[in-house]
């Protein structure tokens, strides 16, 4: 499935914006300008990547350490052990697209939780 | 090089390890522990941890897939080095020849003189010290907390959610003021009081009441709070006595360079045990921080590699976080030194802030209370200043 995520014109380099569905994407826009979609939770803790610091084609979780390779999802450093799920951008008519993966998502324990309770 | 002695088993001997092995290094690694854990992570046991929703596998700091070539050395406490031997003395009796040492045997809390062997009593900095914190938690009761600082607050806060009565004792007249500053070490100590936590500030702890049991502390005003529990937040103290007449230079820890080097040549310092030269700050530092002990061995392993040849970068600023009462508290750079702290952000009295601290109209210092985002960009401009 496709989702539009924001207008390219709407989203600077160097700077992320989030899809709030659950559980939350993000879309990068690097400052070299590639776009890259991975998800947006820490795989640690409940925090935003969005809200992260972003250098190269890496981010840095806003809360700890851990930084997440955009290109790949992997992880770099604790206190996070597990990747984050990358999904595919598409740009069209200077739309934004994520088409979502469908691999399992490896959420910090207090969101996995929350999930496997169903929707509030 | 053909073995490396990492002599710290946590984050910042784990972290040396691996930058060993990222940096090309193959020769023989050991890594000597005095507990008896693999490498855990500490800021979960004051919170999650001792809330019961981490559990200790949670606490792991090595991925299931991990393979760094590490000789482990656990229950092994380091008892001296002897530098013409190279060789790092262990409490059994062996002795560890070694290449290349990196120190990192962190600190340990400090107690309360006169509190040994009175149950009911805690400090907080091993798994062990946690379990047995826990434990007690659950029974429930009235805690006092001695210390206002991070590990002392984070505590009264997770207590608290736990339902225990909570007193907070600050000799200090404002707790955190010492990284914080007054201002801001004000507001984010209101947390207490804004839950109900009773902070009693400026008034020192004469001693401890009871028997084989605590039964109450005893304030210097001679005021006297019952507790069934009594957790001692003082600080920490470098372990590093067993670098006395090491020729390790020793000054509050490990003397080191700006690149982790010691006074002895193949012989590097990380973590909490390490007094590294800060170039920004122009003095040494003895930076007590998760962060430093992540990032640091990378530079202090390049260090011993290279034989000293190399020009260390200038690290970021020091940064840490806490989570309390449900808020994120994050903190970058130095408070002290600053004549002025803005809130740029939100309002201290909702505890949502976003203040930077300057000196000369420069900023210096960045704290945010669930700010994570702005946090992030100015915590960026703090590096890049």
């Amino acid at each position: 499935m496709m989702i539009p995520a924001c207008r390219l014109a709407d989203l600077p380099r160097g700077e992320a914006t989030r899809l709030d569905i659950d559980p939350p994407v993000s879309v990068f826009h690097t400052d070299e300008g590639e776009l890259f979609a991975i998800d947006d939770t820490c795989t640690h803790q409940d925090a935003s990547l969005a809200d992260g610091w972003l250098e190269g084609c890496e981010v840095e979780c806003p809360l700890h350490a851990s930084k997440f390779d955009l290109r790949t999802g992997a992880v770099d450093a604790p206190p996070a052990k597990l990747p984050v799920r990358t999904h595919e951008v598409a740009v069209e008519d200077g739309m934004i697209y994520v088409r979502l993966s469908t691999d399992a998502p490896n959420l910090p324990p207090c969101v996995a939780a929350r999930l496997a309770g169903g929707p509030a | 090089m053909r073995t490396v002695a990492v002599v710290g088993a946590s984050l910042a001997g784990l972290s040396a390890a691996r930058s060993l092995r990222k940096q090309g290094y193959d020769g023989r690694l050991v890594v000597v522990g005095d507990e008896l854990h693999r490498p855990y992570d500490r800021p979960p046991l004051s919170k999650e941890f001792l809330a019961g929703t981490l559990g200790e596998a949670d606490l792991a700091l090595e991925t299931d897939d991990e393979e760094l070539g590490v000789e482990w050395l656990l229950g092994a406490r380091a008892t001296g080095l002897d530098r013409t031997e190279r060789a790092v003395r262990l409490a059994d009796g062996r002795a560890l020849r070694a290449d290349g040492i990196v120190i990192a045997t962190g600190a340990a809390a400090r107690g309360l003189p006169g509190s040994e062997g009175l149950a009911g009593v805690h400090t907080l900095r091993t798994l062990d010290d946690a379990r047995a914190l826990r434990d007690e938690l659950a029974a429930g009761g009235r805690l006092v907390v001695i210390g206002g600082g991070f590990i002392g607050a984070e505590v009264a806060s997770t207590a608290y959610a736990l339902g225990l009565d909570v007193t907070v004792v600050e000799v200090a007249s404002t707790p955190l003021a010492g990284p914080l500053g007054e201002t801001m070490g004000a507001v984010v100590s209101g947390l207490h009081t804004d839950h109900g936590v009773r902070l009693l500030c400026g008034v020192g702890v004469k001693g401890l009441g009871g028997e084989r049991k605590v039964d109450a502390v005893l304030l210097e005003d001679g005021r006297s709070l019952p507790a069934d529990i009594v957790v001692v937040g003082v600080g920490a103290r470098p372990c590093v006595e067993w670098l006395e007449g090491s020729g390790v230079a020793l000054d509050n820890g490990v003397k080191c360079g700006a690149d982790g080097r010691t006074s002895l040549a193949g012989v590097v310092a990380v973590g909490d045990c390490a007094n590294w030269y800060d170039p920004r700050a122009g003095a040494h530092r003895r930076v007590e921080h998760w962060t430093g002990a992540l990032e640091r061995p990378a530079a202090a392993v390049a260090t011993l590699l290279a034989g000293g040849a190399v020009e260390p970068g200038t690290p970021r600023p020091p940064y840490f976080w806490s989570d309390q009462y449900g808020v994120r508290i994050q903190f970058a750079g130095h408070a002290a030194g600053a004549d002025s702290v803005t809130v740029e952000q939100g309002a201290v009295d909702d505890r949502d802030v976003l203040a930077v601290y300057r000196r000369a109209g420069q900023p210096v210092a960045v704290l945010g209370m669930n700010q994570p985002r702005l946090f992030t960009r100015w915590r960026k401009q703090l590096a890049t200043a």
